[in-house]
């Protein structure tokens, strides 16, 4: 995570501030379920735990028009370079939430298939723990995600 | 009839001299077309129908083609399947198309290469291999009591008959018995987990088709067994909660009334789908005739479970080899006829139903008694015992650190999961860990069989074939 | 074997060993490589015409190293068969049973990837789960699992 400065003055600030808050509202995922975890973020978005009152119901299949990659499921060795060619072709700002044990630290599968955790790919903003994660955990990561955008903590 | 033998068609009177294993070949004609012609030549038979041609009746030959077919497609006097037919296409006019990995129609990491002529897809070919995890290798570092946890993640969203495939398989090794209770109890969560995972086919088919809300649907009924399954067992997805020996924990107190709930509110949902579907003009178009896949293809190629219902063969494992007594309750298999994907959901709506009666019986005859087997070498006593008795206590050690022995043999059980056939192939040497464990999972035949479906239909089919055969990419990859 | 069932097959092949195994009566046969493609051959033609599963085993210690083992299910005799076939270790080399049931088509190609037994007359023999650069074969026994050593914050090794 680059610690760039952000902007200085009093002009610059409330301009960022307001850039960021309107980053945080509309963050759209690329679709990129993997695994068991792909249906607990499906079932995020869907009626019970609502996604889109974050703005964020929408999953777009391409990656040129989304800004969050939730890495969701089990990496494999095949899988990898294509991970990373998606995560390429988004475009800045982008944040990576690794969802689940697998996505995270390779989980409970520590062999040769599994790539152990995502961020030796591409980098994590933020971690999800659990196998799978329940929908209420997912969304409090994205909301700390959030956060840390809001408050500049992340800087793009 | 003419004397020349006609190259292509053969004789089209008698269907015998049809090659019943020649997989791949189908006529492309129209949907009522087929219909007509399934109709006509397959209802209440098993038997193979090469029909290379609409129509039995001589064709018109004014000018004597010969024997070339090239001449006789161009004149139209004989349509030719053109899987066999090579020099169809021009060369330069094919197109390879990449669908996938990442793909939001493909449920999952599937890649598929297809071959195009314009829109007709001439060949496909399935890459795999995009979610392997090896499974099968971390099961032989895995105890007995351990291994649930792996299975479970193959197909994750029928996790409970993962386990009970893997339950079974090494009880079998162990010629333990499970007690009535425990057995029921598998019976009810696996009949609940057939019902979530057709709920999420449903969510799936109606969002590749175009009804997106059909996703919030699904998935909403979906909540209902979640919960329960998450009061049950600890967890929405993933249990481990079948284990060799029983089951993990006794349903909670109150499980009726949300049972209970569970079957009022789904069978309600599935109501508004019939509802929604049935009548549905778009979507009937959009899945008769599609993905065709005839008996003898089923056979030959494994595959099993609602496809191979659709197609037309009446088997079911709960009915053939049935286990856990499922034998004890009442309940259909629904049988289609077309093997197309409308005849697939419509029978994999109607397993809802009789997995929901299923589910009835159980809650209103489960019996009393053990959840899991007393024998103490396989189950670990319960907690409070660990402070009043040592035994429990190097019992529960014992079994949570080295594991319990299973004696040396072999053994391949299946279960009816909601996509098919799942078997659990172990080998064991004798010692605590499996020497070998080998998952044979359904949606590995189903992918394979992907091409079958595919070849000479459009494009726009791809998603309603993929989505109509419900695959679950972590049992194709283990 | 004086099973209804297997008389006409265990006729045809005099020295195929059928057994049952377990408590469950699970049929098995082990069958010798020359006469395995001809076994499975004729046993779908007596009603085994579902093909269930194919894999691959080693043995490590045992000659023959490898195993193939096949599941072939009947419909109309509501029964399983299982085929063993031994693969020997200096050549692990079997006949594809593509042309019998083309499932095996995948299963065999696993078999390939994760345990290097190549099966000739397949019609593409090439890796199917792992990416195709790997080098080695995963499942047999002196392949290692893989683990990478796990630490934990704080803990010593990553200071």
């Amino acid at each position: 995570m680059a610690h760039q400065s952000g902007p200085s003055g009093f002009l610059l600030t409330t301009l960022n501030s307001a850039v960021n808050w309107t980053r945080t509202r509309s963050m759209w995922a690329a679709t990129f379920g993997l695994a068991c975890c792909a249906i607990e973020m499906m079932a995020t978005g869907a009626a019970h735990n609502d996604l889109a009152r974050f703005g964020m119901e929408v999953f777009r299949a391409s990656p040129r028009q989304a800004d969050l990659m939730i890495v969701a499921g089990r990496v494999s060795q095949k899988m990898a370079p294509v991970l990373r060619q998606v995560y390429d072709q988004m475009s800045e700002p982008k944040w990576v939430i690794s969802m689940g044990a697998c996505a995270s630290t390779g989980g409970m599968f520590n062999n040769y298939a599994l790539v152990q955790g995502v961020d030796e790919v591409v980098p994590v903003d933020i971690y999800v723990p659990g196998c799978p994660p329940g929908p209420q955990s997912l969304m409090n990561g994205i909301l700390m995600l959030q956060d840390k955008v809001m408050s500049g903590e992340i800087v793009r | 009839m003419s004397d020349t033998p006609n190259v292509v068609t053969g004789d089209s009177e008698a269907p015998s001299t049809a090659k019943p294993d020649e997989v791949g070949a189908s006529a492309s004609t129209g949907a009522e077309e087929r219909r007509k012609l399934h109709d006509l030549w397959v209802a209440g038979t098993e038997e193979p129908v090469w029909l290379r041609s609409y129509t039995d009746e001589p064709s018109q030959e004014l000018l004597d083609a010969g024997d070339d077919p090239a001449l006789q497609l161009s004149r139209g006097t004989v349509v030719d399947d053109d899987f066999f037919f090579d020099d169809a296409a021009d060369p330069d006019e094919l197109q390879i198309l990449n669908m996938g990995p990442q793909h939001p129609s493909t449920h999952g990491v599937l890649r598929l290469q297809l071959e195009l002529d314009g829109e007709t897809i001439l060949r496909a070919k399935p890459i795999i291999g995009y979610l392997h995890t090896g499974m099968e290798k971390t099961a032989e570092t895995l105890t007995y009591m351990q291994g649930a946890t792996n299975v479970t993640r193959m197909d994750y969203l029928s996790p409970l008959h993962m386990e009970l495939s893997f339950s079974l398989a090494v009880e079998s090794l162990l010629d333990a018995e499970i007690p009535e209770r425990g057995q029921a109890i598998r019976v009810l969560m696996t009949e609940l987990n057939r019902v979530a995972s057709h709920l999420v086919w449903a969510a799936t088919q109606g969002t590749d088709l175009g009804a997106v809300s059909m996703m919030i649907y699904g998935f909403r009924d979906r909540e209902y067994i979640l919960q329960f399954f998450e009061k049950t067992t600890g967890l929405r997805m993933n249990h481990n909660y079948i284990r060799p020996g029983g089951v993990a924990a006794d349903l909670p107190d109150g499980w009726e009334e949300d049972v209970e709930l569970i079957i009022e509110k789904v069978s309600q949902g599935v109501a508004e789908y019939e509802e929604l579907f049935n009548g549905n003009p778009i979507f009937r178009d959009r899945t008769m005739g599609v993905g065709v896949i005839t008996p003898e293809e089923c056979r030959a190629l494994g595959v099993t479970g609602p496809i191979a219902r659709a197609a037309g063969i009446k088997w079911d494992l709960r009915k053939a080899f049935p286990y856990s007594g499922i034998d004890k309750y009442n309940f259909e298999i629904p049988v289609g006829k077309h093997g197309d994907v409308w005849d697939r959901y419509l029978v994999r709506i109607e397993e809802i139903r009789q997995s929901l009666g299923i589910v009835k019986q159980v809650l209103e005859t489960m019996p009393a008694g053990d959840y899991r087997t007393l024998d103490r070498k396989i189950t670990p006593p319960p907690r409070k015992r660990i402070d009043e008795s040592m035994e429990a206590l190097i019992h529960h050690f014992k079994l949570f650190t080295s594991g319990y022995k299973v004696p040396p043999g072999e053994t391949y059980v299946a279960v009816e999961s909601p996509r098919g056939e799942l078997g659990m192939y172990i080998v064991s040497d004798g010692r605590e860990k499996p020497w070998r464990m080998h998952a044979r999972t359904p949606s590995f035949n189903h992918v394979q069989a992907l091409p079958t479906m595919m070849t000479d239909s459009l494009v726009a089919d791809i998603v309603a074939t993929i989505a109509s055969t419900d695959p679950v990419l972590g049992d194709v990859d283990r | 074997m004086s099973d209804r069932v297997f008389a006409p097959l265990s006729k045809r092949f005099p020295d195929v060993e059928f057994e049952q195994v377990l408590a469950s009566q699970q049929d098995v046969a082990h069958v010798s490589l020359e006469q395995y493609v001809d076994f499975v051959s004729a046993a779908r033609d007596h009603g085994f015409n579902v093909f269930s599963d194919l894999c691959g085993v080693d043995y490590l210690r045992r000659k023959p190293r490898f195993e193939i083992v096949v599941n072939l299910l009947s419909h109309e005799h509501v029964r399983r068969l299982r085929i063993r076939v031994g693969v020997p270790a200096a050549d692990p080399t079997v006949a594809s049973i593509t042309s019998v049931f083309p499932g095996a088509n995948f299963y065999e190609r696993e078999a390939f990837d994760l345990f290097g037994i190549v099966f000739t007359d397949h019609p593409d023999l090439t890796r199917l789960v792992l990416p195709d650069d790997w080098e080695g074969y995963p499942l047999r026994k002196d392949y290692s699992v893989g683990s990478v050593p796990v630490r934990f914050k704080g803990s010593p090794k990553t200071t």
